[in-house]
Formats: structure tokens, C-alpha cells, sequence
């Protein structure tokens, strides 16, 4: 199946990239926009679903720094675990 | 004494450490792929941008054979010594507390700093004469030094920030200036500054073989207690 | 022999392609038939302006190539100088200019990462980059995007594939606002005996491609857009830019010097612009064999590709190579090691055809000759422009006050410290960087053995602007003037020609006039060109580039640790101004801040003789070791080049000028500019015992933290402080 992670900074963590995003967005004058994060996107297919924790664990985010979402049906609603 | 510089696929150091490690004894170059140690007394992961950077800095070259190696190396007490992506691999290895984030600027910076010497009695830092100050490139954009507060309060208190930033010359928005830290045994040292790329006052400085020769010095007097 | 597959092109393709009729009925000519669609879009690149330079290679000729050090001049995928020890130097810059001002990132990041290709396709290993830069005044918003993208792309590439980037240049001129010059230098060092060439040789050889993945990158990329000038539809061609990853070549510049250390290799090219159409067709041409490819073989990262995409795709980091049948299996295991893709894709042949099949169906057969000998060499109608082809630019400044022009002039864009765009680049790695960027004029690593190299790239465009024979003169001259402030003696010359539409009189005239000065300049202070690259319809809707020959140059001296600096040294040291300078305000950044005209010519004073004897002279009074400083003279002038020996060591200088250069005339004399000028300081006796070609004219004393200048009634006093402000902000505000 198909699947998607979602991967951010954690929110106490400085992100200077999500910071520049919203200054950028401000001075282009998009008014009222506010907690600005960037992150990364991982798109997959996956035989078995229950894995997905354990690669987020162990390879694809880390957990010091980074939350992850995994959307195992990216149509649907996304899971956190 | 024999070190080693593991090189992975986009390591862009190693042949500097070699040389630099070659000031103080032997070298031999660890290919990623081999599991190999071939009897080195002590282990440099050098820089560069080991698969890329892909996916996150450091992530993907901990899974390397050879670093299966390296982390049993350490386990037995061997010194190791990671230099910016280095250190970013043994953190990503769980080797060393803490993970390097961007650095505030997001810029890749490549600039000469100052380094307060915080802890002179370390495998790494030992031939440093105490409140030294060296004087050694730094060069990423990902080096901004991150732990739990509570980690920090703990790496201070047990004297593993060995090398801070000098007043003003932080580089990259890293917590309490942090620059270097060893782990909890002491054995283990990561650092974003390049004390390979200081070793030869031609060059620019030779304050960074201070640290080659600490190593020198911890892996003979190490075989003399052996 | 199997059939020739029928497939026509539409009657009118050829012009699409950007080949005009009259070089469609020569195609025809040569094949004694029409092409089909592969060959047709074969005969489009290799007879375009970039692979061709159909407008450019008669002048070209008028160069001197020929030198005691040169192992290799033009016509191989870079040259090559002797530098002593065994050793060779390879090096080259070349342009990426059209397609980073499509997408600034890319197109310099696989700027450098093509020119990287060039000297490890000779078998040298890469230690430097240098990068030249043209972009509009950073007062426009598009000029600071394509700066910031660019720099990041150069230092994206570079930094992750562990190339120093060492020096460069960087200018902002109001001409270049819609068409930005990016260019790359590299060099790399060699075994002098294991320099390879790229000649196809043996035939039954195996042709193999190495790298990437081949895809849809740049398809009538580089050579489609290096013949049109730029436009509006510039935002369509986007998805079409080839996408750089350092990483990919990291891995096949290690596999590369492997295979050639093992000597598994008979020839080595690098597949760049126009792709395996250009490498293949040039190897086999230089070999005097054919080649057959086989596109069936070609791993492609699209499975759809047609043949002719195929043979034009612009993907990066691969390369091609030729190997002897029974090293094959060698060669291949050797590239799996480095985890690169490597694939066996055609032989090499007798019967001197580029021949292209789909397994055994050929869809394309072409005479090697006529693809790459037999492009038509057009003649240019120069004609002297009788009027000012450039706008003035803007007035900036208003002040007489010799102070105030010299923290404007140090602020200004062309002369503010360019430490916000070097710190991104890493200038150490690989641990020969003895002279990094602002501690001299010139860059110096050092060599094993204790040698060293030192290299410059340099042109004022304002300058070609006013006087194409005189301002490339001046380039050289700069570029040998500030290797000489190291104590560096020229080997070669490696120049990248930035010009407008050729096709246009007075345009040809700027060409024309402009290698006629290098070629004067070049002989002048020995250094042969032993390659280059030639950049044409750099142009915008508001006209064309300054013309703008970029002159790259790699000198030697005998000792990196003597190498000179530019800063002031010590408290009580003198200070002279030495050699032959003859300022004149006219086409100088101060007439530039002033807004005025540029002058249609520009003096030969100092004339090219006098100014190469005052360089070789200060070259050999840096090598003999007494002076603790030495600093050319360039943008600014005197009090410019004063101020930055003071900045580079936060060491102030008094300066009394009165009766060095007075003549009434006081901001000439501070801010005028020429060529062969220097700034030097040392202990008395080292100043006085200069030879006197050198007209040491002794002006004052280093010591405290203000520059002071008295030049006939003109007064500056300022502290160091304040002029650091101006100049290390000057192009911070730019680039944030």
C-alpha cells in the first residue's frame, strides 16, 4: 500500500527555516500566518504498514529532533502514532 | 599507533585526516562497505557529505558495515574521533548525546574560529595546556549543536563539553556555544571544528594537532596500563 | 549491414534546431542525402555556436598557445602546464551563463560541476574552482535572487564534492541585469606521464558509459539556448534544466582516477553539453576511427526515450570511456566498487561513421568528418561602433570630498568585501590553501614538495566597455599583476570570451578587438592560452553584456611560505607606491558612481611593455623576500588599494602623497585608475633596494588604527573602524 510520513522539526526546537518562510510570506504581504514549519516528505509503498513506526524510529526522522505523522492511506486522515 | 579513517560514498576529509593522523603514527583508510578494523588503535570519521547528506545529515552512513565496527570499537573503550559529519554520524549512531540542526544562518559557513579548550584531561584535549585556545576552521551548514537541556546541565557537570566556541565567534547558533563533547566514558569525540585542516602553520594554524597528539598520548599510555 | 530506419524530420526542423538553410543544404551536401531525425539533431548540436564556434574560431587563432611549460593547449577536455616535480597542472574555465539565468541554482551548480568533469577527464585530480561572476546592480531585486542562488549553487557543488573554492571575482553592471555571467575555473594536478587524452583509439575497443542515469535533462538545452538570445519564453525552458548532484560525482571523479590509476583506460571523456553526441563524435574524431552506439544499452532514467533524445540528453555527472575487450570486466568491477553505473554501450570502429542503432536496427549513420570538421567557419563584419552603445549608469554619488568617495567607493558593490558570498565556499579542503580569499591578490596552495601554485581570474567588463583592445589588455595585466603580488610567475592562460550577438557589427568589432589584445597581452607577460571557452548573444532587451573576457591564470613560485600578502604588516613599516601607474578618472568606479559616460577608448598608458616589465619586476621583489606587503591597484585607485592594505590586517597608515603623484589633480591621483600600479610596504632597506624600474616613490608609514592621507591639498582622516563598516557592509546588505 501506499503510504506517506510526514517529518518536522520539533516544535521547542529553533527552525530558522520555518521562521524565513514567515517572514517571507509576511512581506509578501500574506497577513495572519503564524507557527511556519518546514520539514520533508517521504512517499512509499509498503507490503506491511506495522513497519512504518519502526522505520521512522530508526532511519527516516529523528526522534531528538524531528516529529513524524505517518498517513498509511494518504487519501484518508493522517494517524500519529 | 595505527588510526583509521573510515570513508564512506561523499566523504570529502579523509585524506586531510590521514595526513593530519599521519603526524602522530599510522594511518590506514576503513572503506565503509568492509567490517575490517585491521588492528587500529584508534578511529577518525571524517567530513564531508557522506551518501549526499541525503535524507538527513549522517543518517544513512550509520548504517554502514564499517560502523557496525566502529560502534564495537567503542563499546571496548577504543577512542574515536568524529569530525563534523563524523560527528554527525556518531550522534545519528547514538555514540554521542545530543544532533546537530542547521545552522541559524542556513548557510554552509567556512570560516577560521577561536575555541575555548573547556576540558584539558580528556583523551582528545589532553596535550592542550589548560585554558588554552585554539584557532581552527570550521565548514558546514549543518553544525548547530542541540541536546534536552537536562542532557546539557548533565554533559557540563560530568566535563564532557570539551570545546566551546570563544565569545563572539560562534558560528551557528549552537547551544551554550558547544563546539566539541565526548561521551559519558570518554572515548568517544565529536567535533564540528576540522583540527585536520590545522595542522600546519603554512596553512593557516597548527593548534588542531593538539588533538592528534592527545590521542597519541592516550593510546600509548592506554598499551603501557594493557 | 542492416537498413537505415527512413524516419524524416519535418522540412522546416533545421531552422527550429537552430541551423540555417544554407547549413541544412551543406548537411545535405556532405551526406549526399537528407538526415533523419537523429541525425539531424546530431548535426544541430555539433553545428551549433557553443560546440562549433562558427563565429569565433578564426579569431581564436591569433592566440599564442605555445609555451616551454605547455603539455597540453586547446582542443582537449581541459589544458595542461607543467609545474615541476613530475607534476602537471590541468586547468579551464567555461561559461554556465544562459542557463543560470534560467535557474540560477542549477545552472551554476552544474557549472561547476561540468567544469569539474573537464579536468578529471584528463586525468587530474581537482583541487581549486574559481568562479567569475556578472550580475545587474544589486539595487534590483532580480540581481540579489540570481547572486544568492548562484553563490549557493556554486557552493552546494563544490563544498559537497570537496573542491576548494579558492578565489574569483564578482561584479554588478547594469548591462548584465538581464543576462548574468556565470563562470567556473578549475584545476587539478597530475602525474605528469598519466595525463590521458581523449582520442578513441583501437579498433574493437569498447565504448563505456559511466555514471548517471541518462533522462530528459537540457534535451536542446544548452546548445539551443547558447544560440538564442534570451526572452520571455526563458520561464518555459525550466523543466528542461539539467539538475547537478554533487554526490553522483564525487563517486564517478573517485571511479575516474581509479580506472586511470590502474591504467584500465585507452581514452576518457566527459560528456557535458550536447552529451554522448559531442563525446562520442569528438573522440572518435581525434582517434580517426568511428564509433557505433548502441541507444538500447543506454540505462535511462525515463524508459520512453526516443534515439535522438538519447544521443542529445544533457544529464550530468557522466562520463565515456574506452576500453581494451579484455579489461572490460575490470573496468566494470571497478565502477561497481564506487557504486557507479556503468554499462557497455558500442565499439569502436574502422570506417569513420558515428553510426547509432536500436540493438541491431541502425537509426542513424553519419561521417565523423562531417559532424565535426565540417561546420562552416563564418567571417565577422567588425565595424567601430560611431556612437555609445552602453546607457551611463546611474548617478550614485554627489560628494567631492575625498573622504566621503572613499567610504563610497569602498562601499560600493565592485569593491565592498566580498566575505558574505567566500564564507560559503570552502576554501580549505584538502589542505593546500596557503593564501585564502582577502590575504592576498592572488590564491596560493601549496604544491607537495614544499612548490606552489598561484591563480587568478579577472576582468573589467566597464573597462573592455570603453576599449575592447586596451580593457582585455588590462585584464591580463591584472590578472598577471596579482599574481606577482604573491611572487608568482605565469605559466598559462585559460579565458572564457563573454560577448553579445557576434552576427552584429559592432559587436564583432568588441570580439575582434578584444583577442587582439589578448593575444598582444598574453605574449607579453608569457602566458600561452592553453584553453578556454567562448560565450556568445549574451544579450538582453536592452542590449548586450559588457563584453567581458574573463582571464584566468596559473603562475608558480619557488616557495609557498614566501608567498606575499596583501595587508600592511608591522608599525613603522614604509609604505611606496611602486611601478607604472598613470591614473586617469575616465571609465573608473569613481566616474561610474558619478554617473558619467563611458569614454569611447581608454589611454595606452602605461603601454603594455612598460606595464609587463613593471609587473615581472615587483614579481621578483616579492620573491626576494624583503617585503613584509605588496597590493595591486585596481578598482578605486590609489586610496582604495590603501585602505584595503590597512583592512586586511586592521592595521591604520599615514600616508603624505604630496610629492608622490601631485599634479594639481587630487582626485585623479587617489581614486583614478590604471595598469601596473602597487601598493608595498617593508623596512626602508627593502623599499630602497628595489630595482628602479619600479619608481619606488616612498609615501608614508604603517602604524595606528586611522588611514590618513595627504594628496596635495586633499585631506583624509578616518578611522578604521568606519571604513571597515562601509566596505564589510558594502555587499552584506546584498546578499541578506
Amino acid at each position: 500500500m501506499r503510504a506517506r510520513i510526514l517529518i518536522r522539526p520539533k516544535a521547542a526546537i529553533l527552525d530558522p527555516q520555518g521562521q524565513t518562510v514567515q517572514r517571507a510570506l509576511a512581506a509578501l504581504g500574506f497577513d495572519g500566518v503564524a507557527n511556519v514549519h518546514v520539514g520533508r516528505l517521504i512517499e512509499l509503498d509498503v507490503d506491511d504498514p506495522a513497519q512504518l513506526e519502526a522505520m521512522c524510529e530508526t532511519l527516516l526522522a529523528n526522534p531528538l529532533i524531528e516529529e513524524y505523522e505517518i498517513v498509511s492511506d494518504p487519501s484518508g486522515d493522517p494517524t500519529t502514532p | 599507533m595505527k588510526t583509521g579513517v573510515v570513508r564512506f560514498p561523499g566523504t570529502c576529509d579523509e585524506v586531510d585526516a590521514q595526513l593530519a593522523a599521519a603526524m602522530v603514527g599510522d594511518t590506514v583508510i576503513l572503506w565503509h562497505g568492509d567490517r575490517d578494523l585491521q588492528g587500529v588503535d584508534a578511529i577518525i570519521v571524517p567530513g564531508g557529505f557522506s551518501y549526499g547528506d541525503h535524507l538527513r545529515v549522517g543518517a544513512i552512513a550509520r548504517f554502514a558495515p564499517m560502523m557496525e565496527s566502529v560502534a564495537a570499537f567503542a563499546r571496548d573503550g577504543g577512542p574515536v574521533l568524529g569530525i563534523c559529519n563524523g560527528f554527525q554520524i556518531l550522534c545519528e549512531a547514538g555514540l554521542l548525546p545530543g544532533a546537530l540542526l542547521p545552522n541559524v544562518s542556513l548557510r554552509f559557513i567556512c570560516r577560521q574560529v577561536d575555541l575555548d579548550v573547556a576540558n584539558t584531561a580528556t583523551a582528545f584535549t589532553r596535550a592542550c595546556v589548560p585554558g588554552a585556545k585554539l584557532s581552527i576552521p570550521i565548514k558546514h551548514t549543518t553544525g548547530r549543536y542541540y541536546a534536552p537541556e537536562a542532557t546539557l546541565d548533565a554533559l557540563e557537570a560530568d566535563g564532557q563539553v570539551i570545546l566551546r566556541y570563544a565569545p563572539g565567534h560562534n558560528p551557528n547558533g549552537s547551544q551554550r556555544d558547544i563546539a566539541g563533547v565526548i561521551n559519558d566514558r570518554g572515548n568517544v569525540c565529536g567535533l564540528m571544528p576540522h583540527p585536520e585542516h590545522a595542522v600546519d602553520d603554512l596553512t593557516g594554524s597548527s593548534d588542531g594537532l593538539r588533538l592528534f597528539e592527545s590521542m597519541r598520548d592516550h593510546v600509548a599510555d592506554a598499551s603501557v596500563v594493557a | 549491414m542492416p537498413a537505415l530506419s527512413p524516419e524524416q524530420s519535418s522540412p522546416s526542423a533545421h531552422r527550429a534546431l537552430g541551423l540555417t538553410d544554407a547549413e541544412f543544404a551543406l548537411i545535405i551536401e556532405k551526406m549526399g542525402r537528407e538526415p533523419n531525425v537523429v541525425e539531424l539533431a546530431m548535426f544541430s548540436l555539433l553545428w551549433s555556436e557553443h560546440c562549433a564556434y562558427k563565429h569565433s574560431k578564426k579569431l581564436l587563432g591569433l592566440l599564442p598557445t605555445e609555451g616551454p611549460k605547455v603539455l597540453m593547449g586547446p582542443g582537449e577536455n581541459a589544458g595542461a602546464v607543467d609545474i615541476g616535480g613530475g607534476l602537471a597542472l590541468a586547468f579551464k574555465v567555461e561559461s554556465h551563463n544562459h542557463p543560470s539565468a534560467v535557474e540560477p541554482f542549477q545552472g551554476a551548480a552544474t557549472g561547476v560541476g561540468g567544469i569539474l568533469r573537464d579536468i578529471f577527464a584528463v586525468g587530474a585530480r581537482p583541487i581549486a574552482i574559481l568562479d567569475s561572476l556578472r550580475f545587474g546592480e544589486p539595487t534590483s531585486p532580480r540581481s540579489r535572487y540570481l547572486l544568492e542562488r548562484a553563490v549557493a549553487g556554486i557552493g552546494h557543488y563544490g563544498n559537497s564534492i570537496g573542491v576548494a573554492t579558492i578565489g574569483g571575482e564578482v561584479y554588478f553592471e547594469g548591462p548584465y541585469e538581464q543576462n548574468c555571467l556565470i563562470n567556473a575555473m578549475a584545476l587539478g594536478i597530475a602525474d605528469r606521464d598519466k595525463l590521458i587524452r581523449s582520442a578513441a583509439a583501437g579498433v574493437g575497443n569498447i565504448v563505456i558509459l559511466f555514471g548517471a542515469l541518462t533522462g530528459r535533462d537540457g534535451i536542446g538545452g544548452a546548445s539551443v539556448l547558447a544560440s538564442a538570445e534570451l526572452d520571455e519564453a526563458d520561464q518555459s525552458k525550466r523543466p528542461s534544466v539539467q539538475i547537478g548532484d554533487p554526490f553522483e560525482e564525487k563517486k564517478l571523479l573517485e571511479c575516474s582516477l581509479d580506472l586511470l590509476d590502474r591504467e584500465l583506460l585507452v581514452a576518457l571523456q566527459d560528456l557535458g553539453a550536447a552529451g554522448l553526441t559531442s563525446s562520442a563524435s569528438e573522440m572518435a574524431s581525434k582517434g580517426e576511427v568511428g564509433i557505433d552506439i548502441d541507444v538500447a544499452r543506454v540505462p535511462l532514467r525515463e524508459a520512453d526515450m526516443e534515439p535522438f533524445e538519447i544521443m542529445v540528453s544533457e544529464s550530468q555527472e557522466r562520463m565515456l570511456c574506452v576500453v581494451e575487450p579484455a579489461r572490460v570486466d575490470e573496468v566494470l568491477a571497478v565502477c561497481a566498487h564506487w557504486e557507479v553505473n556503468a554499462t557497455a554501450i558500442g565499439e569502436v570502429t574502422e570506417r569513420r561513421f558515428m553510426r547509432i542503432l536500436v540493438g541491431d536496427v541502425v537509426v542513424g549513420d553519419v561521417a565523423v568528418e562531417a559532424l565535426v570538421d565540417d561546420c562552416p567557419l563564418y567571417d565577422l563584419s567588425p565595424q567601430e561602433p560611431s556612437h555609445p552603445i552602453y546607457p551611463a549608469p546611474p548617478r550614485t554619488l554627489d560628494s567631492q570630498d575625498p573622504q566621503e568617495i572613499l567610504v563610497a567607493l569602498l562601499a560600493c558593490a565592485n569593491i565592498a568585501s566580498r566575505r558574505a558570498i567566500f564564507e560559503q565556499y570552502d576554501c580549505l579542503v584538502q589542505s593546500r590553501t596557503v593564501r585564502r580569499p582577502e590575504q592576498a591578490d592572488a590564491a596560493v596552495l601549496v604544491l607537495p614538495g614544499g612548490s606552489a601554485i598561484a591563480v587568478s581570474i579577472d576582468c573589467n567588463g566597464r573597462r573592455v566597455a570603453c576599449d575592447p583592445y586596451r580593457g582585455a589588455i588590462e585584464a591580463v595585466l591584472e590578472c598577471a599583476a596579482n599574481l606577482a603580488c604573491v611572487g608568482a610567475q605565469p605559466l598559462g592562460l585559460t579565458n572564457c570570451l563573454n560577448f553579445g550577438n557576434p552576427e552584429k557589427p559592432h559587436i564583432a568589432w568588441q570580439l575582434t578587438r578584444s583577442i587582439e589584445g589578448l593575444a598582444a597581452a598574453c605574449a607579453a607577460v608569457g602566458a600561452p592560452v592553453v584553453g578556454g571557452n567562448v560565450s556568445l548573444y549574451n544579450e538582453g532587451n536592452e542590449g548586450p553584456i559588457y563584453p567581458t573576457p574573463v582571464v584566468g591564470i596559473v603562475g608558480e613560485l619557488p616557495s609557498a611560505g614566501g608567498a606575499g600578502r596583501l595587508g600592511f604588516a608591522r608599525e613603522g613599516d614604509v609604505i611606496a607606491l611602486v611601478g607604472a601607474f598613470d591614473p586617469t578618472l575616465p571609465g573608473s568606479e569613481l566616474a561610474k558612481l558619478y554617473g558619467q559616460e563611458l569614454p569611447q577608448g581608454l589611454p595606452n598608458s602605461p603601454t603594455l611593455e612598460v606595464a609587463a616589465a613593471a609587473i615581472e619586476a615587483l614579481r621578483e621583489a616579492v620573491r626576494a623576500g624583503g617585503l613584509a606587503s605588496a597590493h595591486d591597484i585596481a578598482e578605486g585607485g590609489f586610496g582604495v588599494a590603501l585602505a584595503e592594505c590597512c583592512l586586511a590586517s586592521a592595521i591604520g597608515a599615514r600616508i603624505d602623497c604630496g610629492p608622490a603623484v601631485g599634479d594639481g589633480d587630487d582626485l585623479r591621483a587617489l581614486f583614478g585608475e590604471s595598469a601596473a600600479g602597487f601598493i608595498v610596504s617593508g623596512p626602508i632597506a627593502a623599499i630602497e633596494a628595489l630595482p628602479e624600474v619600479l619608481a619606488a616613490r616612498l609615501c608614508g608609514e604603517v602604524g595606528g588604527d586611522r588611514l590618513t592621507i595627504t594628496v596635495g591639498a586633499a585631506q583624509i582622516d578616518v578611522a578604521l573602524g568606519d571604513l571597515h563598516a562601509a566596505w564589510s557592509q558594502g555587499l552584506a546588505s546584498a546578499t541578506a
